[in-house]
């Protein structure tokens, strides 16, 4: 509990720090500019984009050593990667929009091809005397132990920039994720607006091969955005807390890896990320399954009670359990499903409130109005006062109950 | 092409043809079903369900193993269709929210138990090891004919090429099911064929190939299987038959090839050791759907622009 706190607190020693502060700017930045993609329905390119960036690590190493360098350097290395992770993308737009081959097919085929080449070129990396102790295996899972000063701030400004972009972007992006031909109409150049889009994709990619790796990066582009989206409707909240939660994961992962042995960082990072959204999915007011299930049994009430009362109203015996015991709550009938004095009342109102309906839908013209009419809302919601005055003079005086 | 091939070669090169073949069957319906990222989910969370397997049996056998995997699949399945119907998610951010979750999950759980003295890594389980699968007692071609010898074949053999004729059986027996309830779902249940259950028996019997396959030769060959040789397929023919058998001589070429590739290529470069055949399998079947998608004559969509199409 302790070495939790301390790294809580960024006390867990240097290294812990660096990567807990790395790791929440990642999530942040990856939160963010899933965001599009995911509203852009478009969120397993990502993966795609994700296995891309394998060949040009490889690449950019055997290039570097040829060339006389160590290898290592994180910097050649991410270049290469974006190098063959762009590639990828566009071969994925080329294939998409030249052949019959649907999305999917485009975005499958470029992850397997472009990791099969990644794992030869790897196989090169090995058998190159230089490449022995290279360790380009740790940009698939990441690898956080031995994180140095420059790769933090890699990742510090690399993350910083693709917020910032984001943000600068963000109006474009919507409007092209949620209608790209209203986009087109305005003038807008969407297939630039998408490249663009998966061009932040890219950098987040990128930028956390070095902490949680290839496999896993997709899952803080998605999972962040996906949780955002049950807690608002609206877009631009949904980029802010999408960020909010990539940033607490990421820091939240890191925190618990640095506590504990054992605890890789980048799949901490994205348990706590499916964490976060398994609580949004139950418990988010609104669009949560707990929030449905209320609103369902809310509903569910309401219609229970209102046929229940219409019943009593005819005098037909209720013979639903539930429609009993829910009158009987309310001390409308008595547990034997015989009406109380309150219950007739209710009952004679809601009759009452059904027939003026009736009248309603009859003599008023406005469907908008009339339109309402759901079985369950009250007249007096929709209708004003004068006008349910003329209704009860159609209907003629007030009947006792049985009249009906 | 004496004994060396046989003792070296034969076993890895069929293992990959079956272990092709066997993908890119199912392959076909998940592309025209515009499933084909499936595979993708499946092939990642085979990781997991071989993990909890190990854990469970305490063993590397291959059949505990192979129903951990399966398991798995099915659960990740089931979660995705969870998640996009409680959280009216679209498809594929539930594919990627659930297999990416399990992924990590499998990382983690090998991470945390004593799994180091087995053979049991994230490494091999994306790379395989199609090359160690070498046919020990093979003498020359006559071995082929030695009971003896036959008895020492890879394990893995026997096991790909019954899964591969498991797939091809019910490819055959369902062919009209599957076909009708691919193109026109509503019309097949009209015609009183299951087709929700047509669709859950594909994804099954892709999990049990990509099972099968993952323990042969990894999951980057599984994925790239069940997708690029039915793609490469659809851009030579409108018609399913003639795309299926497309796809599977485009599976063979990739796996022969491939191999060849990974273990002579970089011989004839002056190179010293070979490069990961599962990989050049990967990287061969890509090359062959680049060149459908350039010079396929069914590559353009129908009613496509003729300047579109070029």
């Amino acid at each position: 509990m302790q070495t939790f706190l301390d790294a809580l607190f960024l006390q867990a020693g240097y290294n812990a720090a660096l990567v807990a502060i790395g790791a929440a700017l990642l999530g942040f930045a990856a939160g963010s500019a899933g965001t599009f993609l995911f509203l852009r329905k478009r969120a397993l390119v990502s993966d795609a984009v994700a296995h891309a960036t394998l060949p040009g690590v490889g690449l950019a190493f055997i290039v570097m050593v040829s060339l006389g360098g160590d290898g290592r350097s994180l910097l050649g290395l991410l270049a290469g990667s974006a190098l063959t992770a762009w590639i990828g993308l566009l071969l994925i737009e080329w294939i998409t929009r030249r052949t019959r081959l649907a999305e999917d097919a485009a975005i499958g085929a470029v992850l397997g091809v472009f990791f099969g080449l990644g794992v030869v070129l790897l196989t090169v990396v090995q058998s190159m005397s230089a490449g022995r102790q290279a360790g380009l295996e740790t940009f698939l899972l990441g690898s956080t132990a031995g994180m140095l000063y420059e790769d933090a701030v890699v990742i510090a400004v690399g993350g910083s920039l693709t917020v910032l972009a984001t943000s600068l972007l963000r109006r474009p992006m919507t409007l092209v994720a949620f209608d790209s031909e209203y986009a087109a109409a305005m003038g807008y150049d969407v297939r630039r607006i998408d490249l663009l889009m998966m061009g932040l994709v890219m950098a987040v990619t990128v930028i956390g091969l070095k902490l949680v790796g290839l496999i896993l990066i997709v899952a803080m582009l998605i999972i962040p955005a996906v949780t955002a989206r049950f807690w608002t409707d609206r877009s631009h909240r949904v980029i802010w807390i999408a960020g909010a939660a990539g940033g607490a994961s990421g820091y939240l992962g890191a925190v618990i890896s640095a506590s504990a042995p054992s605890m890789p960082t980048g799949p901490i990072i994205v348990l706590v990320a499916a964490a976060i959204f398994v609580v949004s999915l139950f418990f988010a007011p609104g669009r949560g399954v707990l929030a449905a299930v209320l609103r369902h049994r809310r509903f569910q009430a309401r219609v229970h009670r209102r046929q229940g009362l219409l019943a009593l109203a005819a005098q037909h015996p209720i013979r639903e359990a539930y429609t009993v015991r829910l009158l009987a709550r309310e001390g409308l009938v008595r547990p034997d499903g015989v009406p109380t004095d309150a219950g007739r009342a209710q009952a004679a109102k809601v009759a009452r409130d059904e027939r003026r309906w009736d009248v309603a839908r009859e003599v008023h013209q406005d469907a908008g109005l009339t339109g309402r009419y759901d079985g369950l809302t009250p007249i007096e919601e929709v209708f004003t006062r004068d006008e349910i005055d003329e209704f009860d003079r159609r209907l003629g005086p007030p009947m006792g109950l049985g009249d009906v | 092409m004496g004994a060396e091939f046989v003792q070296f070669s034969l076993t890895p090169i069929l293992i990959g043809v079956f272990a092709a073949i066997a993908c890119a069957l199912p392959g076909n319906f998940l592309i025209l079903r515009r499933q084909a990222l499936i595979g993708d989910a499946i092939s990642h969370v085979v990781l997991p369900g071989i993990v909890v397997a190990f854990l469970l049996t305490g063993m590397v056998a291959a059949i505990p193993m192979m129903i951990g995997a399966a398991g798995a699949a099915i659960l990740a399945v089931i979660l995705i269709e969870a998640v996009k119907r409680l959280g009216q998610i679209e498809p594929g951010a539930a594919m990627g929210v659930v297999f990416t979750t399990m992924f990590a999950a499998g990382v983690l759980i090998l991470e945390q138990s004593d799994t180091s003295q087995v053979h049991l890594d994230v490494e091999h389980a994306l790379m395989g090891n199609l090359e160690s699968l070498i046919w020990f007692r093979a003498d020359g071609w006559g071995s082929l004919l030695d009971p003896a010898a036959l008895a020492s074949l890879p394990d893995e053999l026997p096991r790909i090429a019954l899964v591969c004729a498991l797939v091809v059986v019910l490819t055959l027996v369902f062919w009209r099911w599957l076909k009708i309830a691919t193109f026109d779902e509503g019309f097949a249940q009209a015609l009183g064929i299951p087709a929700a259950a047509v669709g859950f028996g594909l994804m099954v019997t892709a999990a049990v190939a990509a099972v099968a396959a993952f323990d042969a030769v990894g999951s980057i060959i599984v994925i790239a299987m069940f997708i690029c040789p039915p793609a490469a397929a659809r851009l030579m023919t409108n018609r399913l038959a003639h795309q299926v058998w497309w796809s599977v001589a485009f599976a063979t070429m990739s796996a022969i090839l491939g191999y060849v590739f990974a273990g002579y290529g970089p011989l004839w470069f002056g190179a010293q050791n070979a490069v990961s055949a599962a990989g050049m399998i990967a990287t061969v079947s890509g090359v062959i759907l680049g060149l459908a998608c350039l010079f396929g004559p069914h590559r353009s969509r129908v009613g496509a622009g003729r300047d579109e199409a070029a």
